[in-house]
């Protein structure tokens, strides 16, 4: 495929190096000529110097032949103008990084009325991902699919589960969980979990669900998902917001220590229920004795790279024995590895590798009706993701009404970018993005889900 | 330093080396030449040999910086000039070693500056080879190699701006491998029309390959002895409009197809053209006022084809130009300093960089003036970066140290000052042929070794742009 990146900072540079190692055609584009050549020197990939968003910049940079443009310069406003010349001229897909929060409440406006495929927020990114370690430390993967939005659990029923012996319709009618199970996998064999579909002990399920509603799933069929019950977050920036947010009604007790005024007023402002404490976060005496030796969990978000490392080896030498350590800088990755530090998050890195999992979803997607395509299970199992058009021959029809192929499963209808877990009562209706699990099937339209 | 990938790169040099010999091997069978034939022949096989045992083994370091882009591509060059000379020596055509290393530097780096008093009297498969030095020289060996080589890509681009004319380098499209192919296929597109248009003109075959092979090198190379003053006048503008269409940056030629003809006419284009028609109208006006020719357009048909050949250091001749007079002579060995446009297989400074440094010493006397002016160098509405500006300075010091170093060195022998000062111009700028004694007629075969050595330095650093040679003998470059 052909790709523009569009800002040659650490995340492009990722991008770049990741893309062009898997067969892409890469352009760079950066104002600043000598990061242009530096990067263009490293990688076989073309420079182009000047402004992401003109015109005559991005037409060098090859933006008629382009199947893909992503903007991740450290300005959102100039991403996102990217995407919108990008698109206007090239009508490529568009990524965009946009970090502002401000920007975050309304993306999903932008986003629909720019036509923008993905947007990317790298801290919203990073705290889910600091989130999923807090809630499942013992799922076993967490996938993401369609540009990021739906997420899929994968976790092992565990011995004397009351999972076992159930059936997927038990699931939705007896204990009222609303989580759909698309796959479950059963020694080498893999199936697509129907209503009759019986678990068994050690049966590796994969499920979507809205954190909240999977916190609920798994109380309910009493597995303990490992997540912990307090949790101590060191600084109160943008992270820590989203990270606050994402654990809201999951029942962790959520303890923020941040040394300025202003940004504690904030949070506090924003989030009534965690306890949030004015203090220098380095501070030995103060971390003691707000618990650091019976937290659950302890999370380091300071802007200070160093700073961060050091108090997480300080938590994990008085015992602490959940440590999420947040590191900007990601060229000594492999000093920090050596550390032995918990678990360390690199939101560039998260960014990065969300966009080559789209990248790549889009170029299995090629040739086909398929807007992205992700392996669930590596040669069994597929998520295709449809763009509904009208037209299609199963409008306004309720799911459970469809006759749908064997082997097929509606795993997530996005409308207006809202996630919606299907149920027999819902829907699909045009400009829907429909994920479809399906097993062994080569998709090549939505119309061949029904048979 | 890493000293295995250089040898790896070597080893399919030669490699490629032995393919490239197969062509003067197979004329040398068609022709009934046994001796060169034979010599061909063992060199494919000493190179295939040492190349295969060279690159056995691949090294798992595969990460090349800006000074093994340096080192690997005139090492190249040299082992390439080395080997390619072999078969020249061991076939008789040229009994002496240097000679040959001489006449195939002079092939390789597209200077066409010959030893040979006779070139009728060479074996045809010799000429062949002669003429092939210089369409391999001319668009650059290695970026074409290196797209052959199995590697990971993204250690090319330091060889490619080792490699490549000009002040800056840039690709045309992501990868180098892909850029390499589009330039490649410019190149013998260009030169398969130019051998149909010589063929059309009467040619023979063999005569067409070759004169198309050197022009497409801006090469020099002759396949007569008289050059082309015995050819007809539509062989003779054919020679001279594809001598000019070589000296353009290909990058252009591609610009051209996808639609952007603006782009084909860029600043440095237009320069070229201008200077080129500015050459042509003085010295036919000089040549026909003092009545070497009797028309105005004879005088203008060996006017073009003089300034064309000089200006892109091809050195092909119609005429003895050493007998003009002295306007049109000074002319010509200004043109031989200006040299093609980057980007184009023609030699001298380039027009692009007498550009950025002409428009450099323009501001920086402006800044004499206004203490504190900030003025930046623009071409074509693109202001150059500040480290390009440096190396076209940096460029210009070597240069002239380089040619002067090299004018005392050769006047040791004690010839006339004008046949020292073009032959060093002549092969510095990779042109071939200069006045006096290496004046389209003569030959650079009175020379002893010494001066041969220094001319044949001369043109390699002249081919290469002088910075990966110099930066061969410089001891730094290979400390740990």
């Amino acid at each position: 495929m052909n790709i523009i990146i569009v800002g040659c900072g650490r995340v492009g540079e990722t991008l770049a190096e990741q893309l062009n190692g898997e067969g892409n055609n890469v352009t760079v584009v950066d104002v600043e000529p000598s990061r242009v050549n530096t990067i263009s020197a490293k990688y076989d990939i073309m420079g182009v110097t000047g402004n992401g968003a003109m015109l005559s910049v991005l037409s060098e940079a090859g933006i008629n032949n382009a199947d893909l443009m992503i903007a991740v310069t450290g300005s959102d406003e100039l991403n996102l103008l990217s995407c919108v010349v990008a698109k206007k001229i090239g009508n490529c897909h568009t990524v965009a990084q946009v970090k502002n929060p401000v920007y975050s409440s309304e993306i999903q406006y932008l986003q629909s009325e720019l036509g923008i495929s993905m947007v990317i927020n790298p801290e919203l990114a990073a705290a889910r991902e600091i989130s999923r370690v807090l809630r499942f430390p013992s799922a076993l993967n967490i996938e993401t699919f369609a540009k990021g939005k739906v997420e899929m659990l994968k976790f092992r029923v565990p011995e004397g589960c009351a999972l076992d012996g159930m059936s997927v319709k038990d699931v939705i009618v007896d204990l009222k969980c609303d989580v759909l199970i698309c796959t479950v996998e059963r020694g080498n064999e893999a199936f697509i979990a129907k209503g009759d579909f019986v678990f068994r002990e050690k049966d590796v399920v994969s499920m979507i669900a809205s954190p909240k509603k999977a916190h609920h799933f798994f109380n309910k069929i009493r597995y303990s998902s490992g997540a912990v019950k307090t949790a101590m977050i060191l600084g109160g920036g943008n992270i820590t917001h989203y990270l606050c947010d994402e654990l809201s009604n999951t029942g962790i007790g959520i303890k923020v220590i941040e040394d300025d005024m202003a940004m504690c007023d904030a949070l506090a402002d924003a989030l009534p229920d965690i306890t949030v404490i004015n203090h220098d976060e380095t501070d030995r005496d103060i971390l003691l004795e707000e618990g650091l030796k019976t937290v659950g969990a302890f999370v380091a978000l300071t802007e200070i790279d160093e700073e961060n490392i050091f108090l997480s080896l300080f938590a994990k030498g008085v015992g602490c024995n959940k440590i999420v350590t947040k590191i900007n800088r990601v060229d000594f990755d492999d000093v920090t590895q050596r550390l032995d530090l918990d678990s360390t998050i690199y939101p560039k890195n998260i960014t990065a590798d969300m966009i080559v999992r789209y990248v790549r979803a889009m170029k299995n997607a090629k040739g086909s009706n398929v807007e992205t395509l992700y392996n669930v299970i590596k040669g069994e199992v597929e998520a295709a993701e449809f763009i509904i058009r009208e037209g299609f021959t199963a409008l306004n029809t309720p799911i459970s009404q469809l006759s749908l192929k064997d082997n097929v499963l509606i795993a997530s209808i996005i409308r207006n970018n809202k996630v919606i877990i299907p149920r027999g009562n819902d829907v699909i209706l045009p400009g829907d993005a429909v994920v479809i699990v399906s097993k062994t099937l080569a998709l090549h339209d939505i119309t061949d889900i029904l048979k | 330093m890493n000293y295995k990938m250089i040898r790896f790169i070597i080893g399919w040099i030669l490699i490629f080396e032995a393919i490239f010999l197969m062509f003067p091997a197979i004329t040398a069978i068609i022709y009934g030449e046994k001796r060169p034939l034979l010599a061909f022949m063992l060199t494919v096989l000493l190179c295939a040999t040492i190349g295969l045992l060279l690159v056995f083994r691949k090294p798992r370091n595969t990460v090349l910086y800006s000074r093994e882009g340096f080192v690997i591509v005139s090492m190249s060059w040299i082992v390439l000039s080395l080997f390619g000379a072999i078969p020249i020596w061991l076939s008789g055509a040229i009994p002496n070693y240097i000679d040959a290393l001489f006449e195939t530097v002079s092939g390789f780096t597209t200077t066409g500056a010959s030893i040979v008093p006779v070139v009728e009297s060479l074996p045809k498969s010799v000429i062949l080879w002669r003429s092939f030095t210089h369409f391999v020289g001319g668009m650059g060996v290695l970026v074409f190699i290196m797209a052959f080589i199995p590697l990971s890509g993204g250690q090319n681009m330091h060889i490619m701006k080792a490699e490549s004319p000009g002040p800056s380098v840039s690709k045309l499209v992501p990868r180098v491998r892909t850029t390499a192919l589009i330039l490649y296929s410019l190149y013998i597109a260009i030169t398969l029309i130019q051998i149909i248009l010589l063929l059309f003109g009467g040619m023979t075959f063999f005569d067409a390959i070759n004169t198309a092979l050197a022009t497409a090198g801006t090469g020099g190379f002759g396949i007569k002895n008289d050059s082309f003053a015995s050819f007809s006048p539509y062989i003779q503008i054919v020679v001279t409009v594809f001598m000019l269409l070589f000296s353009l940056n290909f990058s252009c030629y591609y610009l051209a197809f996808r639609g952007r003809i603006k782009d084909f006419f860029n600043s440095e284009t237009r320069c070229f053209l201008t200077v080129v028609a500015v050459a042509i109208a003085l010295i036919t006006l000089n040549i026909t006022l003092s009545g070497n020719y009797a028309t105005v357009d004879e005088a203008l048909r060996h006017a073009a084809f003089s300034v064309a050949s000089i200006i892109s250091t091809t050195g092909f001749a119609t005429e003895d130009f050493n007998l003009w007079p002295a306007l049109s002579k000074s002319i010509l060995v200004l043109l031989m300093f200006i040299g093609a446009c980057a980007g184009s297989t023609g030699g001298g400074i380039k027009i692009s960089r007498l550009l950025i440094y002409g428009k450099n010493a323009k501001n920086e006397l402006g800044g004499l003036i206004h203490t504190g002016q900030v003025k930046k160098v623009s071409i074509d509405g693109k202001s150059v970066d500040k480290e390009v500006i440096k190396a076209v300075n940096t460029y210009m010091a070597w240069y002239i140290l380089i040619f002067v170093a090299s004018l005392l060195l050769i006047s040791v022998e004690n010839h006339d000052p004008i046949t020292n000062f073009t032959a060093i111009a002549a092969t510095i700028n990779n042109i071939g042929p200069g006045l006096e004694l290496v004046g389209p007629t003569g030959n650079f075969a009175f020379f002893t070794v010494p001066s041969k050595l220094v001319l044949i330095f001369d043109m390699l650093a002249g081919r290469l742009e002088l910075f990966p040679l110099l930066l061969l003998f410089t001891p730094s470059t290979w400390k740990k």
